[in-house]
């Protein structure tokens, strides 16, 4: 195999990896912290995808207006978790498996119906911003600027949300709600508005990666269910909760799928199960977290 | 005057299991009260229900005459009433300065104790600063989690139980701190199943028994009459 080959089966693995990364993020945040495992994850990346195809529509229906589509649809989708999580998701705390399971089982389905009522069953699709439509010269390859974009975006948001965790009084103040939030509340401290916003910034990353997938992948109904059950692998794979887990989950994840192709065609998630598997019997709580 | 906390029959129940039967008590500024009794009467249950970790069946509790039962926890927090915890609490996983950094986050309220004033109190937290809440031994730990509550400047310090589970010598200078804090100002709701810790700092005492008061009146008289010390507590 040439050099160039396996250079181009890497970089397809990293850019699914960042995708995946941006989404199973939040759900690992989400699950680490509230204890809550939310479905609806994957809902809300489907609804990034179609926010930012309005919003392309609206502005500029040439893709000029890509950027601001991408910022207006992980917001609205991150207000949309605002109201998701102080509505219904506080009578879910602390309450069996059970109940959020169905609860955001529900919500996946009344999503799914919405967006299908709204921007119909057909495929969708949005151009590659213009600034990063060419391509450059690596290895004797050529790598879309749009991928390399995606590919530098995972590590930066990895690294600046793991820098938020451990050095600032926020990261701080969010540790301690994963380790006692009853005696966090009883310190003065607004556990209540700590767990809003970590739901909206998991729910603003999976609009934006909704979003952001969008040039590269047209936008279908399934969507969400698709990317949700990928998420749960890479989140087993890295262990829940674990911030880093995820991140080096997710490249597992990529470029295990990356290079299944090439060994098993036609059964590429097959690999991806088989490792989850594997990785299920030996380390249960993942590579990265700690057994509960 | 009202009294800064003032609990007016107050019923509380996990459950079906009635923990509370109407139990009154006043503490005045500056005074340290101790509710003193053996496990299971109702001690801590009485701090929850102050806190708003538990929201009393019925019954008032007034802080500087407002009724905050059925406040959230953070919200009582604020308003200056302080919990430390019988087991302590720390997180484990956070410096012992990062323990007392999200506690001044948290209560959001300025005053003398700062992280310098809890040093000075607990000079040997400075020196464990760095070290993880979880690796600090039981005496360490109890300094700690009286030290973060400190960091949110309460008007009054519920302390349940400090002196559980620690060696004498550990005790003797818990003791000590407590009977600064006391000397500096801080009102203190203390709750003891030791006779001595709690007689050797409180002005009054309540004794409590199956989820009410039994016995209320000054400490110096239990203190004296070993005999009345002898019949209300008899272990």
């Amino acid at each position: 195999m040439a050099a160039s080959f396996l250079f181009s089966q890497v970089m397809g693995g990293l850019t699914t990896a960042m995708f995946l990364f941006l989404i199973a993020s939040g759900l690992s945040l989400v699950f680490g912290i509230m204890r809550v495992i939310n479905f609806a994850h994957g809902s809300f990346y489907m609804l990034g995808a179609y926010l930012a195809w309005q919003g392309v529509q609206w502005l500029h229906p040439t893709g000029a207006g890509f950027w601001l589509a991408t910022l207006f649809a992980a917001v609205t989708v991150g207000v949309l978790g605002a109201i998701i999580e102080r509505v219904f998701f506080r009578s879910l705390y602390g309450r069996e498996e059970l109940y959020q399971l169905l609860f955001t089982y529900a919500l996946v389905l009344i999503l799914g119906d919405a967006a299908k009522f709204l921007w119909g069953v057909e495929q969708l699709s949005v151009s590659t911003p213009p600034i990063l439509s060419g391509g450059i010269e690596i290895f004797g390859t050529t790598q879309p600027l749009y991928t390399l974009f995606i590919i530098a975006i995972g590590p930066a948001i990895a690294i600046a949300g793991s820098l938020v965790l451990s050095r600032t009084g926020i990261g701080r103040l969010v540790r301690a709600a994963q380790m006692d939030r009853e005696m966090l509340d009883a310190l003065g401290a607004n556990v209540g508005a700590i767990y809003t916003g970590m739901f909206v910034f998991a729910s603003f990353l999976a609009g934006l990666s909704g979003a952001l997938v969008t040039p590269i992948q047209s936008i279908v109904p399934g969507m969400d269910v698709l990317i949700i059950v990928q998420a749960f692998i890479v989140v087993v794979i890295g262990g829940m909760g674990s911030f880093w887990g995820t991140f080096w989950g997710s490249v597992i994840y990529g470029e295990v799928l990356s290079f299944g192709i090439l060994i098993f065609p036609g059964f590429s998630l097959f690999s991806v199960f088989a490792l989850m598997a594997v990785i299920l019997i030996v380390r249960p709580w993942g590579l990265f977290g700690r057994p509960l | 005057m009202t009294a800064l906390l003032a609990i007016e029959n107050i019923h509380a129940a996990y459950g079906l299991s009635r923990v509370l039967f109407g139990i009154s008590l006043e503490v005045e500024t500056g005074e340290c009260v101790c509710l003193l009794g053996r496990n299971g009467v109702g001690k801590t249950t009485t701090m929850r229900s102050v806190m708003g970790l538990l929201r009393p069946t019925s019954g008032r509790v007034l802080w500087k005459g407002a009724d905050i039962a059925g406040w959230s926890p953070h919200r009582v927090a604020r308003a200056g009433i302080g919990f430390v915890p019988e087991d302590r609490r720390i997180f484990a996983e956070l410096s012992v300065w990062e323990n007392l950094d999200i506690a001044a986050r948290a209560a959001r309220r300025r005053g003398r104790w700062d992280i310098d004033a809890v040093y000075e109190l607990f000079p040997a937290l400075r020196e464990l600063r760095n070290r993880q809440g979880g690796f600090l031994s039981g005496g360490e730990q109890q300094m700690l989690t009286i030290a973060r509550t400190l960091m949110g400047n309460p008007e009054l310090l519920l302390l349940d139980e400090p002196s559980e589970g620690l060696a004498p010598l550990v005790v003797e200078t818990l003791l000590e701190k407590t009977r600064e804090l006391k000397a500096q100002g801080v009102t203190i709701l203390l709750a003891e199943q030791g006779v001595d810790f709690s007689l050797a700092l409180a002005d009054r005492v309540y004794v409590l028994e199956k989820g009410s008061i039994r016995h209320s009146g000054p400490a110096a008289e239990l203190r004296n009459d070993s005999a009345l010390r002898d019949r209300l507590l008899a272990l």
